[in-house]
């Protein structure tokens, strides 16, 4: 998953210090993998190298200062970007789509057009596998059959994804 | 707003609205097929996509909306203009049931012909063609019961083209088959379709049936999003 389109997704409700960012981060998406510290504040470097974001304010600490982060309209825009394209279809691709529906959520974009999107990108590769599988021989058949039903369990999770959008909208923005 | 079809647009539908009492079927649906394109109609149980297909065929009314068929409006023709329409221009495959049990697999392709009123011989022999290009002109003295499901879909398709009809309405056309069966049903069909330009509006929730199309609508809560034109 991208790990800094998530974060700034995240400051668009706000700004935050990086120690807020991390744990809303975990709490959100990290269940099983959460950040390190030090994925955080570089991942925040870069993304201010970059203009995506700003340094809201700094408070001073008894350890080092802490900075808060504010999303740019350049932030928001690359946000608004990475959420409207659709990803390469592969194989175990659902992390990354769950973060940007529950992402879309948060923010209140359409998460039915992401998964739209997606399904339609999934399709695409289906049927240019489907035109190689009629074309080809046996072998080929097989092959594509295995890329097939890869992409077959992607867009059925897809699917159930699209129906239960109300549920999964209570429950991250509980 | 006003909707325009695409040009070029064999049959195309603007803003259609259907309700069945207090449920609302279709929400302001579009759609467009061109001759020779594959187009499926994608969507969850319930969101409208066989209403949407019914309307087009002509076979439901829709509460407003436009749609047009070959340049004319369907809601300004009669009944009897509308059902010559479905048996002369129209091919139809379902899902269950099409296949009339006392008939032979070869009577039964024939059926629209004769309906037609093309003779026996002449009807059978180009049910026996279609049926070659299908590969079930085996089964030709076989009745509907004695033959498999797959065997009897591709049965039906050959029965749906046989008129040479310029749209085919494929209406879950491989959801009583297994994937190998499916698979076939739809190579099949699409292949002759595509060999006579007839375009063919597929619904289907299954992605492998969707993958022989050429583009996808997709229908939610009765309103349609076509895929390509979205992107």
């Amino acid at each position: 998953m991208s790990i800094g389109h998530t974060l700034l997704g995240l400051l668009e409700s706000g700004p935050r210090h990086g120690y807020d960012l991390k744990r809303a981060f975990d709490e959100k998406f990290g269940h099983d993998r959460p950040l390190h510290y030090g994925q955080v504040y570089s991942t925040m470097s870069r993304l201010l190298k970059n203009g995506l974001v700003e340094v809201d304010g700094i408070e001073p600490g008894g350890g080092p200062e802490r900075k808060r982060y504010a999303i740019t309209d350049a932030g928001i825009t690359d946000v608004e970007r990475w959420l409207a394209t659709p990803e390469k279809p592969e194989p175990y691709l659902q992390s990354l789509l769950y973060s940007k529906v529950v992402l879309a959520l948060l923010t209140q974009r359409a998460a039915a057009d992401i998964l739209d999107t997606q399904r339609s990108e999934h399709l695409r590769g289906m049927r240019i596998l489907t035109d190689r599988k009629r074309q080809g021989d046996f072998a080929d058949q097989l092959i594509c059959d295995h890329a097939l039903f890869h992409l077959e369990a992607d867009l059925r999770w897809l699917e159930l994804t699209a129906a239960r959008l109300d549920k999964l909208a209570e429950a991250v923005t509980a | 707003m006003t909707r325009v079809s695409p040009p070029g647009s064999l049959l195309a539908a603007q803003d259609l609205r259907k309700a069945y009492g207090p449920t609302t079927a279709l929400d302001g649906a579009d759609f467009s097929i061109h001759p020779g394109e594959v187009v499926a109609v994608m969507g969850p149980s319930g969101s409208g996509k066989s209403t949407l297909l019914h309307c087009l065929a002509g076979i439901v009314t829709p509460d407003s909306g436009s749609i047009t068929y070959n340049g004319h409006e369907l809601a300004t023709m009669s009944d009897a203009q509308r059902s010559a329409l479905r048996r002369s221009e129209f091919g139809f495959v379902f899902q269950f049931g099409q296949l009339v049990p006392e008939l032979t697999c070869v009577e039964n392709v024939a059926l629209p012909l004769r309906l037609n009123g093309t003779s026996r011989k002449e009807a059978e022999r180009a049910a026996l063609r279609w049926m070659e290009r299908l590969e079930v002109d085996d089964l030709r003295k076989k009745r509907p019961g004695e033959v498999s499901g797959g065997q009897g879909q591709r049965v039906a398709v050959a029965r749906a083209l046989v008129t040479g009809p310029r749209v085919l309405f494929a209406d879950e056309p491989t959801g009583a088959l297994d994937s190998l069966n499916g698979e076939r049903v739809m190579g099949l069909l699409t292949e002759a379709a595509r060999s006579t330009n007839a375009a063919v509006v597929l619904v289907t929730h299954e992605a492998r049936v969707a993958a022989y199309s050429d583009r996808e609508v997709v229908v939610r809560d009765g309103r349609s999003r076509d895929m390509e034109r979205a992107i």
